[in-house]
């Protein structure tokens, strides 16, 4: 039996890094998709990292004093500071002349799109050394789910109740930050963990502000049950719902193209907030959800390495 | 070396001397030329830090919290709005146990828009557990910018420390400044080294969720740090004294030894009402000040000391606790409820209306003319 087992694992072929930085033990609820996120970060990153994390699940789900679960040193900060209290972390170890330590802000939707837009301004306009990540998990989850400006057409929250549900698309984080001519710009999904991965360690290696914008459900905010948060992560991209590209020095780059897109309503079904939604209403997300595709594809079409116009210089 | 000096100059020359790591700070008048002349002192590579020019006074001092976590020395100045929108942070920087050292400079608050002299800003501070003080001239400045780093630094203390200067009286007015000389500065101040600092080396989760099992404790053990504060400043004072010729204290008593009246203030009005003390004295009137230099850690025994002989005591404030009465005022009287001194509370100069020598000798008059009142506005004018 044990050398079977060892006879497999000699066959398998790691596609990720082996070490578990991160530890059992935290706080989160069953099926989080922000924490299999950070165990992937973590594993990217390797243990020479600092991270800021503001208010948000995170700030719970490390645990409570004394514990972490971490295991690299975290620094909670207020929900609206994670880009300035990364700032000064990355300023105070340059200053200490700390070269090899990766400073990372680790925040959720509301602390970046809401809250902490300004912060995250500042800092990608000064390109301040970090990476920026945002797991977008569409709500306010911490305190309960409420809207936060990442929520998307037709959700469901406490504060956009069924009768009111949320009105607009939700904002394009990426060409926010793509607007601030920072070194690095990618999509990335818990679903798909090499590419999350690998543009993490491809970030670390690049000076100033990197930012990546996470796709994390959250079961207990979208009502879907703790095991389809996978699935449904991979569908967001499979639908184009949630498209994975990067933007290097400017020069736009889908990283999976899907040939065969799945309907949206796959991806609804799926959970509890959308549950309400009438056929309409789901035709009308398929257009926001084609036409955000189209864009991104002409971006890449006139700003990709094959372009004659591609901006890097 | 001396030389002529604003006050600005003095808090900004007082952070070069400390050789601060990471500087963050966004401007705003009053205080705009600290950070003009320190961008240009580290552009000049005279001194080697990192200044992280923010998009805000709330990016600053998250900025300098993040940075003194790694072990860094930091420095930041603002006044008055930047002051108030810092307010969470803070909060955060004290609970933090980060010694950061910020200038701020003492400007009203709007509306309407007022860049003059009050201290109503500082004062709404005073809850958050930063060691507090207010500066007379532009020596005590320099002087105490470098002091607040060894006394926030010290093992028994380890909170940020905010040091007030008026708008314009000290901010924008030039005097004389010993910047005394960088080896002598260096046997002073030593390297900052904490204990405890985000290290790759030995990971640590700071501020995380904690319980009512431990929130408590920690509470106390700011406070205590607050009154450990009081004998640090104390021996600070002193060995600075011992090195530079000056000697501080958190009070300074000015001809109280036989005073029948004592005025208390802080700021550049204690300034003025030394001058007015020489000048009533002339004329047969004993009297004298108390300075009051810490605002926390409130000075109390020194404050009973030091007000023990008096018959009387006035407190000039150029701060409101509205609906209440002068913020010091209510210090004073907290301080002196064993004892049975009349107490005088007066209004003065908020939204850098000036405060005159005549302007004291009246405050001295009502006080031996009248009876004791808990607030007094001097020259308030049409208000019907
Ligand atoms: C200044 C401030 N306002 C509000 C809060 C309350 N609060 C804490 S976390 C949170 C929402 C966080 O949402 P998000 O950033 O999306 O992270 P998530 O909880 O979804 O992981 C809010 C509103 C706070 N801590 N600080
Ligand atoms: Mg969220």
């Amino acid at each position: 039996m044990s050398t079977e087992v060892k006879a497999k694992k000699r066959s398998i072929k790691l596609t990720l890094p082996e070490d578990e930085i991160m530890c059992p033990g935290h706080l989160a609820c069953q099926g989080c998709g922000a924490t299999i996120a950070m165990r992937y970060a973590l594993k990217a990153l390797g243990p020479k990292t600092i991270t800021a994390i503001p208010a948000c699940c995170w700030a719970v789900i490390d645990g409570p004093f004394p514990y972490s679960a971490a295991s690299i040193p975290v620094y909670h900060c207020a929900f609206e500071t994670a880009a300035s209290t990364a700032s000064g972390i990355s300023h105070g170890l340059s200053s200490l002349g700390k070269t090899d330590v990766t400073t990372l802000a680790w925040a959720g939707d509301g602390g970046t799109f809401d809250i902490g837009i300004q912060a995250l301004s500042g800092a990608a306009e000064r390109g301040d050394n970090m990476i920026y990540v945002v797991y977008d998990n569409e709500a306010y989850m911490n305190t309960g789910i409420q809207r936060s400006s990442s929520t998307p057409h037709g959700a469901w929250t406490t504060t956009t109740p069924v009768k009111h549900y949320k009105k607009g698309p939700k904002k394009n984080i990426m060409e926010i930050m793509v607007a601030h001519h920072i070194p690095y710009c990618a999509t990335a999904n818990i679903a798909f963990p090499e590419d999350f991965v690998k543009k993490l360690q491809k970030a670390k290696t690049m000076k100033g502000m990197k930012f990546i914008h996470l796709y994390a459900p959250c079961p207990t905010g979208w009502k879907h049950p703790p095991r389809n948060t996978v699935k449904i992560a991979r569908l967001a991209t499979e639908t184009n719902v949630f498209p994975i590209y990067e933007v290097e020095n400017g020069v736009y780059k889908i990283n999976k193209r899907i040939k065969t897109p799945k309907p949206v309503s796959e991806y609804l079904k799926l959970q509890g907030r959308f549950r309400h939604l009438t056929a309409d209403v789901i035709d009308f997300i398929q257009q926001g959800v084609n036409d955000r595709l189209t864009r991104i594809e002409k971006l890449e079409q006139a700003f990709g390495a094959n372009s004659q116009d591609s901006p890097t210089s | 070396m001396k030389k002529v000096l604003t006050g600005n100059f003095a808090a900004a020359y007082g952070a070069t001397a400390a050789k601060v790591n990471v500087i963050s700070a966004y401007p705003i008048t009053p205080q705009t030329t600290i950070v003009e002349i320190l961008s240009e002192i580290v552009a000049d590579g005279e001194l080697n830090a990192e200044f992280v020019k923010v998009e805000s006074e709330h990016s600053a001092l998250a900025c300098c919290i993040g940075a003194q976590a790694t072990g860094a020395r930091t420095f930041t100045a603002t006044s008055s709005q930047g002051l108030a929108l810092m307010h969470e942070l803070i909060h955060w920087a004290a609970r933090a146990r980060l010694p950061i050292i910020m200038v701020n400079v003492n400007r009203a608050m709007a509306p309407g828009w007022s860049i003059w002299a009050d201290a109503t800003d500082s004062i709404s501070q005073r809850d958050t557990g930063w060691i507090q003080m207010y500066c007379e001239n532009n020596q005590e400045v320099f002087d105490t910018v470098l002091m607040s780093y060894k006394i926030s630094e010290s093992e028994s203390v380890m909170l940020p420390a905010l040091i007030n200067l008026d708008a314009f009286f000290l901010s924008h007015t030039s005097q004389v400044v010993d910047l005394y000389n960088e080896a002598r500065i260096d046997q002073f101040l030593s390297k900052y080294d904490p204990k405890i600092k985000l290290d790759v080396d030995d990971p640590h989760a700071f501020g995380a969720l904690t319980s009512p099992e431990h929130y408590y404790e920690f509470s106390y053990k700011m406070h205590e740090a607050q009154i450990n504060a009081i004998r640090v400043i104390k021996e600070v004072g002193q060995e600075f004294g011992k090195i530079f010729g000056r000697t501080y204290d958190l009070t300074e008593s000015y001809r109280c030894d036989d005073a029948e009246l004592i005025l208390v203030s802080y700021g550049t009005i204690a300034g003025t009402a030394k001058e007015a003390v020489d000048q009533m004295r002339n004329s047969g009137i004993v009297v004298g000040v108390l300075k009051i230099r810490y605002f926390r850690p409130f000075p109390t025994e020194d404050v009973i000391k030091a007000l023990h002989p008096a018959k009387k005591v006035g407190v000039i404030d150029r701060a409101v606790s509205y609906g209440q009465s002068g913020p010091f005022f209510n210090e004073i009287r907290s301080t002196l409820y064993h004892e049975s001194t009349p107490l005088y509370g007066f209004i003065a100069g908020l939204g850098g209306r000036d405060v005159s020598t005549h302007d004291i000798e009246n405050m001295v008059d009502i006080m031996q003319n009248d009876p004791a009142q808990d607030l007094i506005w001097i020259g308030v004018k049409n208000v019907d």
